[in-house]
């Protein structure tokens, strides 16, 4: 057994693992924080993506003991004060889910792109870099429009901010 | 997945003497591979020697022409960084068409090359450039390093610390990826510098990565896709399996080496 302690959306977090307990299964049944899902469990269908030190990964596919000491972002985190985060309000805004099962996994990757490419973001990169995330329901057409949209929300108004 | 004892590694000799002190450890980098392979009970390492705090062997350096990628260097990194792209821009476009982002953000050029997958990209790449593998104990050139598939010149413990190369005049790399999951059918790295064209094919051969010398002589002779269009690729040596067939994946061959020409320039 291992004790492993990270920071989860801000907050010193710890827990009694196995070495081999996988970060997605320690987010949710040692934490609590059951909005990361497991899809597919073999890093395929990205409904299990966290930020792990700023960076979307696939909790599926890490060990707890590996992220021990790294800050850890889910998808309970990104709202704050009772505000949903943009990318939130933008995926309900275009209707970017159906199920809802791959929603957690689907707007953390969105929240990741968006920071990554600093406003520069149209549809073809949006697709592209959607390529590690799977939705069975809606065929992608209104996540694209909700990511683009939360794009343009993002960075126009920082844009507006600094002019 | 089989229980397993984790252990992290601050320093590379740390690291090799954590790795020799079991007989069934294994080194730990992003584990894209590793952890996906342990879940499926493919692998049943008694211990993990985690390599993601060895500081290192992160990080790219260019100076003037030589190029030195620290093992432990994330395929995002290696994909925007700037200072690799003024020189060797098809290696940064290679890595930016690995898995996808949440993979590139957590696999490594030296996980990768360790691995030695058959359809993995990087090895053409190194293959290609002509590139140098650093372990901690020496210089295994390219040429020596790729034994066939999952097989390489590695020793027992051994451990990669970096990949160099001279960044080449041209290069380029084309792949025709398996649309589920994202490794290479077929891809084709191709590369003109001093030691010559070199051309590198992975995903296609029964043995792994191999050289594809009837291109590198016909580029030898005249840098255009035009030329590579005249050569014959025998299929006799390539993979045979649900996604294509032979004659398929050598068709494929000569369509990303022109790809790979052209955008080489």
């Amino acid at each position: 057994m291992a004790k492993v302690t990270l920071t989860v959306n801000g907050r010193t977090m710890s827990g009694e693992c196995d070495d081999r307990t996988l970060l997605v299964h320690f987010i949710r049944d040692k934490l609590g924080l059951t909005g990361t899902h497991v899809g597919c469990d073999t890093t395929q269908c990205g409904a299990c993506v966290v930020h792990m030190d700023g960076k979307s990964v696939k909790s599926c596919s890490i060990l707890a003991v590996q992220a021990a000491g790294s800050s850890v972002t889910t998808i309970e985190g990104i709202a704050s004060q009772g505000e949903l985060h943009p990318v939130q309000a933008a995926f309900n805004q275009h209707h970017g889910l159906q199920c809802g099962f791959c929603t957690p996994g689907m707007v953390m990757t969105a929240v990741d792109m968006i920071n990554r490419h600093g406003g520069q973001l149209d549809e073809v990169t949006v697709r592209h870099e959607l390529e590690g995330n799977i939705c069975r329901c809606t065929g992608y057409h209104n996540i694209v429009k909700a990511v683009l949209s939360a794009n343009e929300e993002m960075h126009g108004a920082s844009r507006q901010a600094a002019e | 997945m089989y229980d397993t004892n984790y252990h992290r590694a601050s320093s590379v000799e740390e690291a090799v003497k954590l790795r020799s002190s079991q007989d069934e450890a294994r080194y730990l980098s992003g584990g894209m591979t590793l952890i996906a392979t342990m879940k499926q009970r493919l692998a049943a390492p008694s211990d993990l020697v985690d390599l993601r705090h060895v500081a290192s062997m992160k990080g790219i350096s260019v100076e003037g022409r030589k190029v030195r990628i620290g093992a432990g260097t994330t395929h995002a990194e290696v994909a925007s960084s700037s200072a690799l792209k003024s020189v060797c821009p098809a290696i940064c476009h290679l890595a930016g068409m690995i898995g996808d982002p949440h993979v590139r953000h957590m696999g490594t050029i030296g996980g990768s090359v360790a691995n030695n997958d058959p359809a993995a990209d990087y090895p053409s790449a190194v293959l290609a450039l002509n590139a140098t593998v650093v372990t901690d104990r020496r210089e295994i050139v390219a040429d020596d390093y790729f034994q066939g598939m999952f097989d390489t010149a590695l020793e027992e413990g051994e451990l990669i610390t970096a990949i160099t190369f001279e960044a080449p005049e041209k290069a380029g790399y084309a792949k025709f990826p398996n649309p589920a999951s994202r490794y290479a059918l077929t891809g084709v790295f191709v590369a003109k510098g001093a030691s010559g064209v070199r051309v590198a094919v992975t995903g296609a051969g029964s043995n792994g990565v191999f050289r594809a010398t009837d291109i590198e002589i016909a580029l030898s002779a005249s840098w255009s896709s035009d030329f590579v269009a005249s050569v014959a690729v025998d299929a006799g040596q390539l993979m045979e399996d649900m996604h294509a067939t032979p004659e398929y994946r050598a068709n494929l061959v000569k369509v990303m080496a022109k790809r790979a020409v052209a955008m080489a320039g």
